[in-house]
C-alpha cells in the first residue's frame, strides 16, 4: 500500500471512530455551522465533541504546521482528508474568519511570536476574529483609510471607525488596517493590527440590510489601547498583507449560487412556477432568458476549470482571479433576478409561512451585494484593463 | 480541459499555415477577383499536404482521425485569419455525415477522396431563412428527391450533395450527384463572400445511406461545435485587433485607451472571448468522448459563440471608428463572417432553444 493510500485507510476508520452521527446529518441552516469562539454556544454535545476531536488531530487547520496547532498535512493528503469528510457527509468541524483570513496572513506575514500566540487558539475554536477593513470613507478605495494607530510609547491609541466588519459583535478578536504614519502616501502609513474586541474603547452595532437581518457591523474605536507587537509583518507595510488577503477572499467569492438556488436548476424550478405549454416553459421570454444565463454559466463552468487546469500546472491564477469574481458575482446576480421573474407574486411575501420569512426576496436582495463586496464589479474590470489587458492609465 | 502534446502541436503547425498561407489579405483577393471556385485553392491544397482534409476521415480511409477538438483546432485558426476553404463543408460535415452514416462502398468511394482532397463535398438542410433541420419538406420518394435548399456551403463546387429529406417517416441524409439531371445550381455569394448555393432538386436521382438520419444528426453536431471554434477563433482576433488600436489611436491628446469607457468595454469583450473559447474545446472534447451531455454542451457553444463573435465584431468596428466602417480596413470582414457563422447551422435562438428543451423546460 502506498503512503497515501495508507493514510486514506487510517482517515476513513479515525473518521468512522470520531465523528458523531448528528455531525453526519445535512447543514439544515446557517445555525449548524460552527463559528467557535469564547461566546460560541455549542449547539449539542456532539458539535462540542467533533470539534474537539478535530482540534486534537489538528484537522481543523488540516494544512497548517503541526507546530501552530495544525494537521501538517501535505496538499494530497487535506484533499484525501476532505474526501473522505465528504463521503461521510461529516460536516466541518469549526471555521471562521480566522482560519480563512488571518491564519493565512499570519503564516505568510507574522512573526514565530506571533504565530504561536494566535494560531493554537485558532486551530482549537477557542477564538473567533473578524476582519477590520472597510470604513464609511474607504470603501472601494480602501487605502485611503482614516482609522489612527498613534504611538503612545509602549503601545498605540486606535481611534477611528469600521463598517462591513461581519459578526464584529460575535467576534473575540480583530484583525484590523489602521494608518500608522499620516504622512506617508496612502498605501505606506498602513499597519495590520490585532487586538481583543473586549478591550476598552470597542463598541458594535449590527447593520440591518435590504434584504434584511445581516452578520456585518459598524465598528467602532475609542481610544482603544493595542500592544506594539501587534503588528503583523513590518510596521507601515500592512498594505501588503491586506492585498495578500484580497486575492484570497476573492477567490472565495462568485461561482456556484448559495442559499435556495445551491444545485437547483433554474429552468425546472420556473416551471413549477409558470407553467408549461407542450412541454416549454410557458413564458416563452423568460425561457430565452434562463437558457441564456444558463449557456453563460456553462461557458463560465468552463473557464473556471481551464483556470483551475493552469493554475494546478503552475502558471497561476493571478489577475484572472478579477475575471472570476467579476463574471460570478454578475451571473449570480441574474440569476437571482430570473428566479424572481419566475416565482412572480409568489417570490415577494414577505412576512409569510410560505416563503420561511421572505427567504427568496431576500435572497434576491442579498445577491446585490455580491458585485460590492471583496471589490466591486468596475474595480475588477479596473484591474481586468491594467493588469490583464495593459491598457494605459488616464 | 487542457490541449495534450500532440493538440498543441497541431494548433502551433495550423496557425502558422493559415497565416502564412490564408491571410484576410487573400479573402480580399479572392472577392475582388470574383474567383469562379470562390475558395483558396492553394491553401486547400497545401490543407490536403498537411493531412487537415482528412482530420476527421478514419484511418482505414486514409484519414488522420484527429477528432472533433483537432477540427476545432483548426477552425479556430481559420477563425482568426478568416481562410476560405471547404473545410466546414467537406472535412468536417461531409466526413461527418459519412464515416457515421454512409454505406461500406460509399464511404470507400468518398472517404479518401475526402482526405486526399479530390472531392468537395456539401451538405444541404436549410430550405427558408432560418435553420429548421426538424422540418423539412424537400421529399425522397422511389429513389428520387424533389424541392429547394439553400445556404449549401460550397454547393456550386461540389462533387457530392448530402441532400436532407424526409421519406414521410424520418428525415436523411441522400447522395445526390450535383450534375445528375434535374438539378439547377445557383451560386449565392454572401454577406461574409464566400461560397454558398441555392439548389433546385426535380425529381433527381438519390441514394440512401446505411443510417441517413444519424449521419445527419453527427454531421449538424460536429458542424456546429466546430464553427462554435471557428467563432471562437474570429472573436479573439477582432479582439485583440481592437485591443492594439486603443494602445495606439490617440484622440484628445491621448490613447483612447485610457478612457475608462472603452477599458471596461474591453475588459467584457475579453471575458466573453476567453469563455468561449473555453466552452467549445470543452463542448469538441465532450464529443470525442461521446459526453452525456455533448449535445447540450455543443448548442451552448455555438449559441454562445455566435453571440460573442457578433459583439466583438460590433465593438471591433465601434471601437475603430471611422476607420472601421471603410472597406479597404480589414475589421469590417471579420463582423461580416460573425454574422454568417453565427447563422449558420443554427443562430443563438435556435441553440438557447434546443438547450432549453435539453434541459426540461
Amino acid at each position: 500500500m502506498s503512503d497515501l493510500e495508507q493514510f486514506r485507510a487510517e482517515t476513513r476508520e479515525w473518521l468512522q471512530a470520531n465523528c458523531p452521527e448528528e455531525m453526519r446529518q445535512p447543514v439544515r441552516g446557517p445555525e449548524d455551522h460552527c463559528w467557535g469562539g469564547r461566546k460560541w454556544q455549542f449547539q449539542s454535545d456532539a458539535q462540542r465533541v467533533w470539534m474537539e476531536r478535530m482540534a486534537e488531530k489538528g484537522w481543523t487547520a488540516p494544512q497548517w504546521p503541526q507546530e501552530y496547532g495544525g494537521g501538517g498535512l501535505t496538499p494530497e493528503q487535506a484533499a484525501i482528508l476532505d474526501e473522505e469528510m465528504k463521503r461521510i457527509n461529516a460536516r466541518s468541524p469549526v471555521s471562521n474568519f480566522g482560519f480563512w483570513m488571518l491564519g493565512p496572513a499570519l503564516l505568510k506575514f507574522g512573526s514565530d511570536e506571533l504565530k504561536r500566540k494566535h494560531l493554537p487558539p485558532i486551530c482549537r475554536g477557542e477564538i473567533r476574529w473578524c476582519q477590520g477593513y472597510s470604513e464609511p470613507n474607504a470603501g472601494s478605495d480602501l487605502a485611503s483609510l482614516q482609522t489612527r494607530a498613534e504611538d503612545q510609547g509602549d503601545h498605540f491609541l486606535v481611534n477611528g471607525q469600521k463598517i462591513w466588519t461581519s459578526y464584529a459583535d460575535k467576534a473575540d478578536w480583530i484583525f484590523c488596517l489602521v494608518r500608522t504614519d499620516p504622512n506617508a502616501t496612502k498605501h505606506n502609513g498602513i499597519s495590520f493590527v490585532l487586538f481583543d474586541m473586549e478591550t476598552p474603547g470597542v463598541t458594535t452595532r449590527p447593520i440591518e440590510l435590504i434584504s434584511g437581518e445581516s452578520p456585518f457591523c459598524e465598528t467602532f474605536f475609542d481610544d482603544v489601547k493595542v500592544e506594539k507587537d501587534a503588528v503583523v509583518g513590518e510596521l507601515n507595510r500592512g498594505w501588503d498583507v491586506a492585498k495578500y488577503l484580497l486575492t484570497h477572499e476573492r477567490n472565495n467569492i462568485g461561482g456556484e449560487p448559495p442559499g435556495y438556488l445551491k444545485g437547483r436548476a433554474l429552468g425546472p424550478l420556473a416551471a413549477e412556477h409558470v407553467g408549461t405549454e407542450n412541454g416549454k416553459l410557458a413564458d416563452s421570454a423568460l425561457r430565452a432568458d434562463i437558457a441564456r444565463l444558463e449557456t453563460d454559466h456553462m461557458a463560465f463552468r468552463a473557464l473556471v476549470a481551464k483556470v483551475r487546469a493552469e493554475a494546478e500546472a503552475g502558471e497561476g491564477v493571478g489577475a484572472l482571479s478579477a475575471v472570476l469574481k467579476y463574471y460570478g458575482t454578475e451571473l449570480n446576480k441574474r440569476r437571482y433576478e430570473l428566479m424572481m421573474d419566475a416565482m412572480g407574486a409568489e417570490g415577494l411575501e414577505w412576512e409569510s409561512e410560505r416563503t420561511q420569512g421572505g427567504m427568496f426576496a431576500s435572497e434576491w436582495l442579498r445577491s446585490k451585494g455580491n458585485s460590492i463586496e471583496g471589490g466591486t464589479s468596475e474595480v475588477m474590470l479596473g484591474i481586468v484593463s491594467k493588469r490583464v489587458l495593459g491598457l494605459p492609465d488616464a | 480541459m487542457r490541449l495534450n502534446d500532440e493538440q498543441q502541436m497541431l494548433q502551433d503547425s495550423v496557425a502558422r499555415l493559415m497565416a502564412d498561407k490564408g491571410p484576410v489579405s487573400r479573402l480580399r483577393e479572392l472577392r475582388d477577383s470574383r474567383d469562379e471556385k470562390g475558395y483558396d485553392q492553394p491553401l486547400w491544397q497545401a490543407m490536403v499536404e498537411a493531412g487537415l482534409t482528412g482530420i476527421l476521415v478514419p484511418e482505414e480511409h486514409g484519414g488522420i482521425a484527429f477528432g472533433l477538438v483537432g477540427a476545432g483546432l483548426v477552425a479556430q485558426e481559420i477563425g482568426r485569419n478568416l481562410s476560405v476553404t471547404p473545410f466546414l463543408s467537406t472535412a468536417v460535415l461531409g466526413a461527418t455525415a459519412l464515416s457515421t452514416g454512409a454505406t461500406a462502398e460509399q464511404q470507400s468511394q468518398w472517404l479518401p477522396a475526402i482526405a486526399e482532397g479530390t472531392a468537395l463535398v456539401a451538405l444541404a438542410v436549410d430550405e427558408g431563412a432560418k435553420h429548421r433541420p426538424d422540418n423539412l419538406s424537400t421529399r425522397y420518394e422511389g429513389g428520387k428527391i424533389s424541392g429547394d435548399k439553400l445556404l449549401v456551403l460550397d454547393g456550386h463546387v461540389a462533387d457530392l450533395l448530402l441532400v436532407a429529406a424526409t421519406d414521410g417517416q424520418d428525415i436523411a441524409l441522400y447522395l445526390v450527384d450535383p450534375k445528375a439531371s434535374g438539378v439547377t445550381i445557383e451560386r449565392t455569394i454572401m454577406a461574409d463572400s464566400r461560397n454558398a448555393a441555392r439548389i433546385h432538386f426535380d425529381n433527381v436521382d438519390a441514394e440512401p445511406m446505411a443510417d441517413g438520419a444519424a449521419a445527419l444528426r453527427a454531421a449538424l453536431r460536429a458542424g456546429r461545435a466546430v464553427l462554435a471554434a471557428e467563432l471562437a477563433g474570429l472573436s479573439r482576433e477582432v479582439f485583440e485587433r481592437t485591443l492594439g488600436y486603443l494602445k495606439e489611436r490617440k484622440q484628445f491628446g491621448r490613447l483612447i485607451g485610457t478612457f475608462q469607457a472603452l477599458q471596461h468595454r474591453a475588459a467584457q469583450l475579453m471575458i466573453d472571448v476567453t469563455m468561449t473559447e473555453a466552452l467549445a474545446l470543452q463542448a469538441l472534447d465532450a464529443c470525442d468522448n461521446n459526453a452525456d451531455n455533448a449535445d447540450a454542451q455543443v448548442f451552448a457553444a455555438k449559441g454562445k459563440a455566435a453571440r460573442t463573435a457578433l459583439l466583438a465584431g460590433q465593438e471591433g468596428v465601434q471601437m475603430h471608428g471611422g476607420i472601421g466602417m471603410t472597406d479597404e480596413f480589414d475589421i469590417g470582414f471579420f463582423l461580416k463572417r460573425a454574422r454568417a457563422g453565427g447563422e449558420t447551422l443554427g443562430d443563438a435562438n435556435f441553440c438557447a432553444d434546443r438547450f432549453a428543451t435539453l434541459g426540461g423546460y
